[in-house]
């Protein structure tokens, strides 16, 4: 792979330079850098590597830092999800605090579609379009099954009811709420909200990252000897021996894995043989969903939002052109 | 809190009368619009100056500052940029369809 160094970061030993783009109009002599949606389309890659059903990895080509990190900052804290926003704590004896419980449980990821829902706005009355009920009712008990003689029970054997699950969280379906929804429940049913003992019982009603693209440039041969040691300066799958023909190689697939730990310049040796970089416009979007959405959905969704503040911003921006086109000095001029 | 709403965008004092330099108070925006937004007002070679700072982080605004070459409007620019902001959305979404709907990539079970 042969990059621009305009497009790389260079990493060095106790220092990283070069972070900044600088193709703007007016850095670089007789080079037009003014904003050309076909260009930008041209040099636009989005590539998609790995998809589960709850994360996805895709490579995001062409774009400033700032676009990527807008999409990034939306998807982690401006694509509306469902969330548990008020608790009603009629009985909790358990050692857990009820402020702590409430807030543990406002965590608890949903399985609701928002689309479905409308944004409660402040102060509104809740109804069956903006508000879903849920319950929670448990009571820890000892087991009556359990015989004694085992001299280490596990709380399975002796209680039941231990633990407070997410499972617990029961949904209660309001209005036209069981018509339209099914299986309304955390998207996992295994979390641990609070132990309970004997005697104690709860009553109530109720992530995405980015990196840049790793660069890698052996400037003079690796000696087949130290080989390994080369190797193990990178993550794993970064560097490719060939010890029959004797030759080391940086595996260009595997180049997106390797951290940029710097460990090769520590060598005295190896330190002069390679140069480290991160491609500034390559981002690698690492998207994990814990909601209702699929992880696939997420960027789409977030592109939504951008295009949703842009608008806004747009209309509010045409008004004041025209509130300012009427006062000001505009080329209508009569004396 | 005051009755009347906030107005989206605000033009700050000191704007010159035919906001060829202007600061512009943008309300309920943050880095992710105010980055976004100087990086592609940036882009364009009429635009002398742009710059955009969070007065304070519990105030739920951003104030964008653009200064234009040759006494052109920044209200235009900003305009303009919002316009490019969007196509590139646009570009970018598309792009992203395609790959999912055609790329041939690794699925994977991941378990919960």
């Amino acid at each position: 792979m042969d990059v621009d160094s305009r497009r790389l970061v260079q990493i060095g030993a106790e220092r990283v330079s070069h972070i900044g783009d600088t193709e703007f109009p007016g850095h670089y002599p007789n080079e037009d850098h003014s904003w050309n949606l076909d260009k930008f389309r041209e040099k636009l890659t989005v590539q998609i590597q790995r998809l589960s059903q709850r994360s996805i990895e895709f490579d995001l080509v062409g774009v400033d830092a700032s676009i990527a990190n807008a999409f990034r900052r939306i998807m982690i804290a401006e694509v509306p999800t469902m969330a548990i926003e008020q608790v009603y704590i009629f009985n909790n004896t358990t050692v857990i605090h009820d402020e702590i419980l409430a807030h543990r449980i406002g965590l608890i990821p949903l399985n609701v579609d928002p689309t479905q829902m409308d944004m409660k706005e402040d102060g509104a009355p809740p109804t069956d379009r903006n508000t879903i009920e849920f319950q929670i009712n448990i009571q820890c008990t000892h087991n009556p099954d359990y015989k004694k003689g085992s001299s280490s029970p596990t709380d399975d054997e002796l209680y039941v009811n231990h633990q407070l699950l997410s499972s617990h969280v029961e949904w209660k379906p309001v209005g036209e709420q069981s018509t339209r929804m099914t299986d309304v429940a955390p998207t996992n049913p295994n979390i641990v909200l609070a132990k309970l003992r004997p005697g104690q019982g709860v009553e109530m009603s109720l992530l995405a990252t980015y990196r840049l693209h790793p660069n890698i440039i052996i400037k003079s041969p690796i000696p087949i000897e130290r080989a390994d040691e080369f190797s193990k300066c990178f993550s794993p799958g970064v560097v490719k021996i060939n010890k029959k023909k004797g030759t080391v190689e940086i595996d260009q697939k595997g180049m997106r894995n390797d951290t940029v730990s710097r460990e090769v310049l520590r060598d005295p040796e190896f330190k002069d043989m390679v140069e480290l970089g991160r491609i500034r416009d390559w981002f690698i979007f690492q998207v994990e969903s814990e909601s209702a959405y699929k992880p696939e959905q997420l960027l789409p969704e977030a592109i939504n939002v951008m295009r949703e503040k842009i608008s806004t911003m747009r209309e509010a921006a045409t008004a004041l052109l025209k509130a300012h086109g009427e006062g000001g000095d505009d080329d209508v001029v009569m004396e | 809190m005051a009755t009347e709403t906030t107005p989206k965008i605000r033009i700050m004092k000191g704007a010159a009368s035919d906001l060829s330099a202007a600061t512009y108070q943008v309300h309920d925006e943050s880095h992710t619009m105010g980055n976004a937004l100087r990086w592609m007002l940036m882009k364009n070679p009429k635009v002398e100056f742009c710059g955009y700072s969070v007065p304070h982080p519990s105030e739920p605004n951003i104030q964008i500052r653009i200064q234009m070459y040759d006494n052109l409007s920044s209200l235009q620019a900003l305009l303009k940029a919002l316009e490019d902001l969007d196509n590139l959305c646009e570009t970018i979404n598309d792009a992203y369809a395609e790959s999912l709907k055609n790329d041939d990539y690794e699925k994977w079970d991941e378990k919960s």
